[in-house]
């Protein structure tokens, strides 16, 4: 039966070839490939500061998917990523749940956002505060008018539950559910583009994502004004000083989760990041660098001198 | 000769194997939902599983696991997806049989068979871009991502198959009915709405069977396209989460082991029924169909 036998000839080089092929990618793969995973918020700023670092040095290959906060720690802690990207702090349970699967998050702040509040351009209401905002996507208030707009509904916009955002919004504005009516958004982008789209939007997005590439305000957009409270007026988060000083209300530290402290070519990396170049490679994207507080509390993890 | 026997029974078996597969994973696949699915049940009751509009598993205080918006919304996607697919699909499939020449024939044909092949995703971004803003614009709506967006794109992911389906059922009806009606009098137009398309009722049932089936499973599109609010729908102008969208959202992020993990097993549960049931009486539809011609 010649025809059988060359069938299996064939068959036997192509699976050694398949063979050879997987083991020798994974190798590469152990060596100088680092993955990264999660938050949707960080995903084009860490996107950008490897492409550099890439740059610099070409034997290293970072490789940066998305898919919400939720994700990157899920993966963090089924070990499928190296570093998990994260805008919102693990919460107790994915740590215990991480540690008795033996995966020990070190947490690293490496910039600084001011969630932006943003509206299309055309709606008169320039600024609103925390509780209001709140009211809006917990659909205690449905037409604007209620916060000095004009007599129309409100068209609401967040993230998905994946999202460490979405878990940031809530805990800290809301402090209760999303209205069921909120669309619940796939990506910040995505935010970005209905938002762009619908004169009676509101909805919440990294402040990276309001500047495009030149560093201007993406058109047909507005970045609301906020205040923490009735009494006092608001701020814009387009200003570092508000973020920095921690005076515009959503303030807050993005963070890297990493197994353990990192060693070797991830350890490079996040140094790189934290760097006065990695720092200002995050303020030209539209984020913020962190704070001394911060840096100390790296510092004190040992990551960096 | 007993070497060629014994090769006889061994090609025998490896077809038998290869012909059960498919009932192994089906029940595989039935039974891993199944008993998954059936765990959330020592947290949550069925009454509020099956009754409850709440759907909020990542609440900020107590969760809720109420499918009943998602599953009408769902219902309503398919219902409006098939108003517009329906008269359409059969309208095509009857043009396509008895009123083009052959040469519009072949050019119609590969088209239509093409449009099946276009990539969920892509559809989905067709919606984003051009089908919202102009539902937006001629309902003046401020945004156009809504259960309306999903059925129009849904129809038209399901229009090959109720076009190809009904049009092979159009083809079947024997000549004889035909001539009988232009021999009473009648013309083409009575013809066809008084007699073929009524010989042919079962496959074009059978058509439109396959075409919900197809798009009850659809996620991609209306992932992207119907704004995703798990708030029960009041209209199609509505944004709706359907349970498609719910599932593949969720089973990202959510930790294994865990009462919302089970849910979404029930989920998937319930819309394998759903798309099993319409399945069966595609399939029950068309056995009549067959036994009928005969």
């Amino acid at each position: 039966m010649p025809y059988n036998f060359r069938l299996i000839i064939s068959g036997a080089i192509f699976f050694v070839m398949l063979t050879t092929m997987i083991s020798c990618s994974k190798k590469e793969v152990d060596k100088h490939s680092i993955q990264i995973k999660g938050s949707d918020t960080e995903v084009n700023l860490v996107q950008r500061l490897s492409e550099v670092y890439m740059e610099k040095l070409p034997d290293v290959s970072i490789a940066i998917t998305g898919g919400g906060s939720g994700t990157g720690i899920a993966a963090l802690i089924n070990r499928q990523t190296d570093i998990a990207n994260s805008s919102r702090p693990m919460k107790n349970a994915e740590i215990e749940q991480a540690k008795a699967k033996g995966v020990e998050p070190v947490p690293i702040m490496f910039a600084l956002d001011g969630l932006a509040i943003i509206t299309h351009e055309s709606l008169p209401v320039k600024s609103l505060n925390l509780d209001e905002v709140a009211s809006i996507f917990k659909g205690e208030i449905t037409n604007w008018s209620k916060v000095g707009g004009p007599d129309m509904e409100t068209s609401v916009y967040g993230r998905q539950s994946n999202s460490g955002t979405f878990v940031y919004f809530r805990d800290t504005v809301l402090k209760g559910d999303y209205a069921p009516s909120v669309r619940r958004m796939n990506g910040t982008a995505q935010i970005v583009e209905a938002v762009r789209k619908d004169k009676a939007a509101i909805g919440y997005v990294g402040i990276g994502y309001v500047v495009n590439e030149e560093g201007n305000i993406i058109s047909d957009i507005n970045v609301l004004n906020l205040a923490s409270d009735a009494n006092t007026t608001g701020v814009s988060p387009l200003e570092s000083e508000n973020v920095k000083s921690g005076k515009y209300p959503l303030s807050r530290p993005l963070f890297q989760y990493t197994n353990g402290i990192p060693t070797g070519k991830i350890l490079e990396f996040v140094q790189f990041e934290l760097s006065d170049e990695g720092q200002k490679l995050i303020e030209k994207e539209g984020y913020y660098p962190i704070t001394s507080r911060h840096m100390e509390h790296n510092r004190s993890l040992g990551i960096i001198k | 000769m007993k070497l060629i026997k014994f090769k006889e029974k061994a090609i025998h078996f490896f077809f038998f194997l290869t012909a059960i597969s498919a009932i192994v994973i089906l029940l595989g696949i039935f039974l891993m939902l199944l008993f998954n699915g059936i765990k959330m049940f020592k947290d949550v009751s069925a009454f509020d599983f099956f009754f409850s509009t709440v759907w909020n598993p990542t609440a900020y205080g107590e969760p809720s696991y109420g499918i009943l918006s998602m599953v009408m919304s769902t219902v309503m996607v398919i219902i409006g997806s098939m108003i517009i697919a329906v008269p359409l699909g059969i309208g095509t499939a009857a043009y396509i049989t008895e009123v083009a020449g052959p040469r519009t024939q072949e050019i119609l044909k590969p088209i239509i068979e093409i449009l099946a092949a276009i990539p969920s995703v892509v559809i989905g971004f067709l919606g984003i871009i051009f089908v919202g803003p102009l539902i937006a614009k001629v309902f003046n709506l401020t945004s156009g991502l809504n259960a309306i967006n999903g059925s129009i794109l849904l129809a038209v992911m399901s229009l090959p198959t109720i076009i190809s389906i009904s049009e092979d059922a159009i083809r079947a009806v024997p000549k004889d009915y035909k001539e009988a009606s232009y021999a009473l009098g009648a013309n083409r137009w009575t013809t066809l709405i008084r007699v073929t398309i009524p010989a042919a009722i079962s496959g074009i049932v059978a058509s439109i069977m396959l075409g919900i089936g197809r798009a009850i499973g659809e996620t991609m599109t209306v992932l992207m396209v119907t704004g995703n609010a798990p708030a029960m729908p009041h209209s199609f102008f509505d944004s709706i989460r359907t349970m498609t969208a719910t599932i593949a959202i969720e089973l990202g992020e959510v930790p294994y082991g865990t009462t919302h993990y089970y849910a979404i097993f029930a989920v998937g549960t319930i819309l394998f029924l759903m798309s099993l049931s319409v399945n069966i009486i595609a399939e029950l539809v068309t056995a009549r169909y067959r036994s009928r011609r005969i």
